[in-house]
């Protein structure tokens, strides 16, 4: 570590001698993801390559980065390393002024890690840098965070890193983001934005979330997020580098580098957020968010690189009414119908009456009569026949789909397959020339195992046989796919069949969604526990839990069904009188009510208890609550010192008789009676609740009149004792 | 060369990412870059002129496209190939009248021509004289693309010519470029100088205890408010914010400061503040052949109801932001739609935008211009003065050559 720390430091130091401005400022682009999610595609092109609304992604990244004034880029290509160097020296970005690109070519990394390992070693970087991927998508100014990161960095040389995170609400039912990826809780001290806790792949099951209690004891204030959106944009030191030599086992920049940072306490390095509020940057991580960023560059989030504007391969785009794009030549049929929001190539020839919504389509394809094309991302020299149908697919260069054919939702067909007439493609399936690595099991299992590195290296090798094969299986007519039909129809891996839906083209189904949100709440019915923070009350909407419940429930806050909850399990579990309290007393403490309520929502818990037990009449319904509340008397009563604490309870009874448990209206006397012989409602209280219920409607007076007698009573009484004292 | 040409590049590049705000920065820059690459251009013995239109028109046309909205680069370009044209002509005409006195072996040359024969030298020369009547302008620079178009005559003409002219032809080849630039550093004095020339008419228009009301910001607006205050007029000024990028604000306090009594309203405020006002003072991104104005989105909002209640709606504008072309369908084809981020915070609306889950249906539209037709307003304020609307051909006449209206090299070279 001696080594790296004093040059690092050198720099550091000589950063301060020096203008900041005389530093280059650097970036890492990673031309690879190191994922297998955009498979079969990946195996024929790189992902950097894909393009993005008709333009490859790289563009967009290298675009970002020379606007926002990075003068020196390291392009650091692996997978399909050639085809990455080759584009860019086709293309104007290795002669830019004020603007380097130097691709760096690695063979043997699999993972992030490997890649900045390498980069360590050709000792290139020098000062700061921002380490970014190929497929990312920004037009924000980097020179705040620049600034604070250089800031933060002179004060204490630990702040080795600045992520750049935007805020987008999550999906509450499946925990996902708009860009299909895992929900993400991040603790923030937000007074210095650092970085304290980082979890992408919480444990739903649970419920829960476990933070370290020293990470509450060292921090005066912490701010839990969970619609965070990270953007993968870190502006990051020298350390960083050095960091990952170290640690050879790094492999992942969030999972093991940001996690370990945080969790292990290395060095004491510290990381810090940087939030972007009007400014967009998104990464494609899946299918989903490749839809998602296309649409957000459609309706030009990203502007200036929106398609009428990028003009990449000097084929100038109009921008039209309702957000049409259209390149130059296109030949369009009379009858054929563009909707909004949708992007044609140039060169593109389309025919009768076809309708083409919401979609991108390439340069150079050809579309057929009668054709209808909604959400869906077509490439280039495509060629659609007739009466073919295509909903939210993904279909690559030089796919020919035969008349009639059928693409159903989240289909995915790779370079130059072809669809036999009439043939109808199932949702979701992956469709190749090439056949899918056998010693894959799924894309998750690949992406969080810990042993990535064999896997990956063992699939990337395979990659280069298959693709030597391509030739032979050319040939081969595949049934598969019909009639005339050429490619593999992938099989669905067991595992990852559940996440398919998840993360591709096709909008979440409705069914889906009920389904997710049916199987949290089964999950967390049987862990409800007054424990733990109850997380369920903030992740499930209000609108999901209302919905499953009896209408009468709907103006029952989260804490009441907590008390309820807890309660029901404390009878069930026979647990003691004074850990029920307990509980109790933390429920109220988490949700900040006060003694009240909590009595209130006892006491409501305990009569439906007791009328949801069995019983025959009335009497025996008098005789379970009675039986319940000696059981839980002194809990109730712990919450029962003052008069209002005891009227809230008289009221909430009335409030049941009247609404929720109307078996207990004719009875209300006769347990209120009961109530106040065993010392849990004082006459006083009594006496005031009629006191405050001397103005009401006629309505509200129903039991008021139906306990005159006891009231009558109680008021004779206490005459009696002040003759007796007096 | 490749200096020019990283040049160019450069402010391609900056075009092309929105870089450069404001069309004065625009049409400045865009001018000095012409200058350069007129001054690098090396100039052949003969077609002078030809050679200097064709190097700007390829530079002008990458230009215009980097930024098709921003019609100030076009404006430029077309104002300056104008200039080359006008110098050669009056190079010609004077070289002509010059050798008119020399024997007649010019004739057997100037047989395919038409005109030449026809139009003695005198009469050429004169008319160049004249060039400020659009018409006679007109006849005369269609004479240029003949001679332009026909390299070939033109040249045997020059070899024919003998060695007599030789000296003369290089000479004047170096005179053309020197006039040019020069030409081009007037204008290019003359984009730095109309916010005074514009600002020194303000006193005849702005009267005393006046209400004006302007919408956003522009340098021009501010320079000319500022103007009749320190000629001890006092008046009162509106200002609608502008939104979504809100640069009234920014207007606002600049007058401030300046010690003009300044109200900031809102935009939807504008009709009902209109009655109380005495004239609208606004700038514009480009003014149109037509006399229709493209200028920051709000602006026909405010015309109309200027009209309503017949409020003169003045609009001041520079000769740079002239544009001789005519609007077709302005509203989306000189239009630009920046960010939706600008009227709204994605963080808080990106659940509306999650088109996965069946939210996607929020669309957000922020176009930056609108079109205001010119019979909205009132009168045009240039750095020349005031004039109408429909006076606007007249003064496009004055600046533009009609060849140029196309800058592409297409038809130049295909001939």
């Amino acid at each position: 570590m001696g080594a790296p720390k004093k040059s690092a430091a050198r720099v550091s130091v000589s950063e301060d001698h020096d203008e900041l401005v005389r530093v280059p400022l650097q970036a890492i682009l990673l031309a690879d993801s190191f994922t297998t999610k955009f498979r079969p595609i990946t195996l024929e092109r790189p992902k950097v390559l894909l393009p993005l609304v008709n333009v490859p992604m790289i563009n967009y990244t290298l675009t970002w980065l020379e606007s926002a004034g990075v003068e020196e880029v390291f392009v650091f290509c692996c997978a399909h390393s050639k085809q990455v160097i080759n584009y860019l020296e086709k293309s104007e970005w290795l002669s830019q002024p004020n603007f380097t690109v130097t691709t760096i070519e690695s063979q043997n990394s699999v993972s992030a890690g490997d890649a900045l390992r390498v980069i360590y070693e050709r000792n290139v970087i020098q000062g700061d840098f921002v380490l970014i991927s190929g497929d990312t998508v920004s037009n924000m100014s980097l020179t705040q965070a620049l600034l604070e990161h250089k800031e933060r960095k002179k004060k204490d040389s630990k702040a080795v890193m600045t992520m750049v995170i935007k805020r987008s609400k999550t999906n509450p039912a499946i925990h996902q983001s708009r860009l299909g990826t895992d929900e993400i809780f991040m603790a923030i001290d937000p007074n210095t934005k650092q970085l304290l806790y980082y979890e992408d792949k919480a444990d739903y099951s649970k419920g829960t979330l476990h933070l370290e209690n020293s990470l509450l004891a060292d921090n005066p204030s912490l701010s839990l997020h969970h619609d965070k959106q990270d953007c993968y944009i870190d502006i990051c030191s020298p350390e960083v580098l050095s960091l990952f030599t170290d640690n050879f086992d790094y492999q992942h920049l969030r999972r093991h580098f940001v996690k370990g940072l945080l969790v292990d306490d290395i060095m004491g390095y510290q990381i810090f957020v940087h939030e972007i509020r009007s400014d967009y940057a998104a990464r494609i991580d899946n299918f989903r968010s490749y839809d998602t960023v296309s649409k957000d560059i459609i309706h030009r989030w990203t502007y200036p690189l929106v398609p009428d504007i990028m003009n990449i391969g000097n084929t100038a785009t109009k921008l039209e009414r309702q957000g049409i794009y259209r390149g130059s030549e296109i030949s369009q049929s009379q009858s054929a119908v563009i909707g909004p929001f949708t992007v044609i190539g140039s060169g593109t020839k389309i025919g009768n009456n076809t309708k083409i919504l919401k979609s991108v389509v390439g340069e150079g394809c050809k579309i057929g009569s009668n054709v209808l094309i909604e959400g869906c991302y077509i490439w280039d020299n495509v060629t659609i026949e007739d009466g073919c149908k295509l909903r939210h697919a993904i279909v690559c260069d030089g796919v020919i789909m035969k008349s009639g054919s059928v693409l159903e939702p989240g289909v995915v067909l790779s370079f130059k397959v072809v669809v036999g007439q009439g043939f109808v493609v199932p949702a979701y399936s992956h469709v190749s020339l090439l056949q899918q690595p056998i010693e894959e099991d799924s894309d998750e299992e690949l992406e969080y195992a810990d042993s990535t590195s064999a896997i990956t290296s063992t699939v990337d090798k395979t990659d280069g046989v298959i693709a030597s094969k391509v030739l032979d299986t050319h040939f081969i007519p595949a049934s598969e796919l019909g009639f005339g039909g050429v490619g593999y129809v992938w099989p669905k891996c067991e595992g990852g069949h559940e996440e398919e839906w998840r993360h591709s083209v096709a909008p979440i189904t409705e069914d889906k969604i009920l389904e997710a949100v049916k199987a949290m709440e089964d999950e967390l019915e049987l862990i409800h526990d007054g424990k733990n923070l109850p997380l369920s009350g903030e992740l499930i909407p209000n609108s999901n839990d209302d919905s499953d419940d009896d209408d009468n429930d709907d103006s029952r806050d989260d804490f009441d069904k907590e008390v309820e909850a807890t309660f029901l399990r404390a009878v069930h579990e026979n647990i003691q009188e004074n850990h029920l309290t307990l509980e109790v007393n933390s429920l109220k403490l988490s949700y900040n009510k006060i003694a009240a309520d909590c009595a209130g929502a006892l006491f409501y818990a305990m009569m439906k208890y007791a009328v949801d037990m069995p019983h025959s009449s009335a009497d025996s319904l008098v005789q379970n609550v009675e039986a319940i509340l000696t059981k839980w008397k002194k809990v109730l009563t712990s919450y029962l010192n003052d008069m209002d604490e005891q009227i809230e309870v008289i009221l909430k009874f009335e409030e049941m008789c009247l609404e929720s448990a109307k078996e207990y209206a004719p009875l209300f006397t006769k347990i209120l009676h009961y109530m106040y012989n065993e010392d849990i409602i004082e006459e006083d209280a009594i006496l005031s609740w009629e006191d405050e219920k001397k103005d009401a409607d006629e309505s509200d007076r129903v039991f008021v009149k139906q306990a005159q007698k006891l009231i009558q009573w109680l008021k004779e009484a206490p005459e009696e004792d002040d003759d007796e004292d007096e | 060369m490749p200096d020019v040409h990283s040049l160019v590049n450069d402010f391609v590049n900056q075009l092309k990412k929105r870089k450069i705000e404001g069309s004065q920065a625009t049409a400045k820059q865009a001018a000095e870059l012409l200058r350069s690459v007129i001054s690098q251009q090396r100039v052949p013995q003969t077609n002078q002129a030809t050679a200097l239109i064709n190097a700007v028109r390829a530079v002008g046309e990458k230009l215009i496209a980097a930024n098709p909205v921003e019609l100030a680069v076009g404006n430029i370009v077309r104002r300056v190939l104008h200039i080359i044209r006008e110098e050669d002509l009056s190079l010609a005409t004077a070289a002509i009248a010059g050798l008119e006195l020399s024997p007649g072996s010019d004739d057997e040359d100037d047989v395919e021509r038409d005109d030449y024969p026809v139009l003695s030298a005198a009469a050429v020369a004169a008319a160049a004289r004249s060039t400020l009547r659009p018409p006679s302008l007109q006849t005369l620079l269609e004479d240029t693309p003949i001679s332009a178009a026909n390299p070939h005559t033109s040249s045997s003409g020059g070899d024919s010519e003998g060695k007599s002219r030789s000296v003369d032809k290089s000479s004047r080849g170096r005179k053309l470029k020197h006039d040019v630039i020069e030409a081009v550093n007037e204008l290019i004095q003359d984009i730095s100088t109309c916010y005074e020339q514009i600002a020194e008419q303000a006193v005849e228009h702005i009267h005393q205890n006046e209400v004006i009301l302007t919408l956003g910001s522009s340098k021009t607006v501010l320079e000319f408010l500022c103007a009749a205050k320190e000629k001890k007029r006092s008046f009162k000024v509106f200002v609608a914010e502008g939104a979504p990028r809100y640069q009234g604000h920014l207007l606002a306090k600049e007058l401030a400061s300046r010690g003009l009594q300044t109200t900031v309203i809102t935009d939807s405020a504008v009709f009902a503040m209109i009655s109380r006002v005495n004239m609208v003072i606004v700038g514009a991104h480009a003014v149109m052949a037509n006399g229709g104005i493209i200028a920051p989105v709000g602006l026909n909002m405010v015309a109309l109801a200027a009209e309503r209640h017949a409020v003169p709606f003045v609009v001041l504008a520079g000769s740079h932001k002239l544009c001789p072309l005519y609007p077709h369908n302005p509203e989306v084809l000189l239009n630009e739609l920046r960010s939706p981020s600008e009227l709204l915070d994605f963080g808080e609306f990106s659940d509306c935008m999650d088109s996965a889950s069946g939210g996607g249906s929020l669309h957000v539209v922020n176009p930056t211009f609108d079109y205001v037709p010119p019979k909205l307003v009132s009168l045009f304020i240039t750095d020349t003065g005031g004039h109408n609307p429909s006076y606007m051909y007249r003064l496009i006449a004055d600046y533009y050559s009609a060849d140029d209206l196309v800058v592409k090299r297409r038809p130049a070279t295909g001939s």
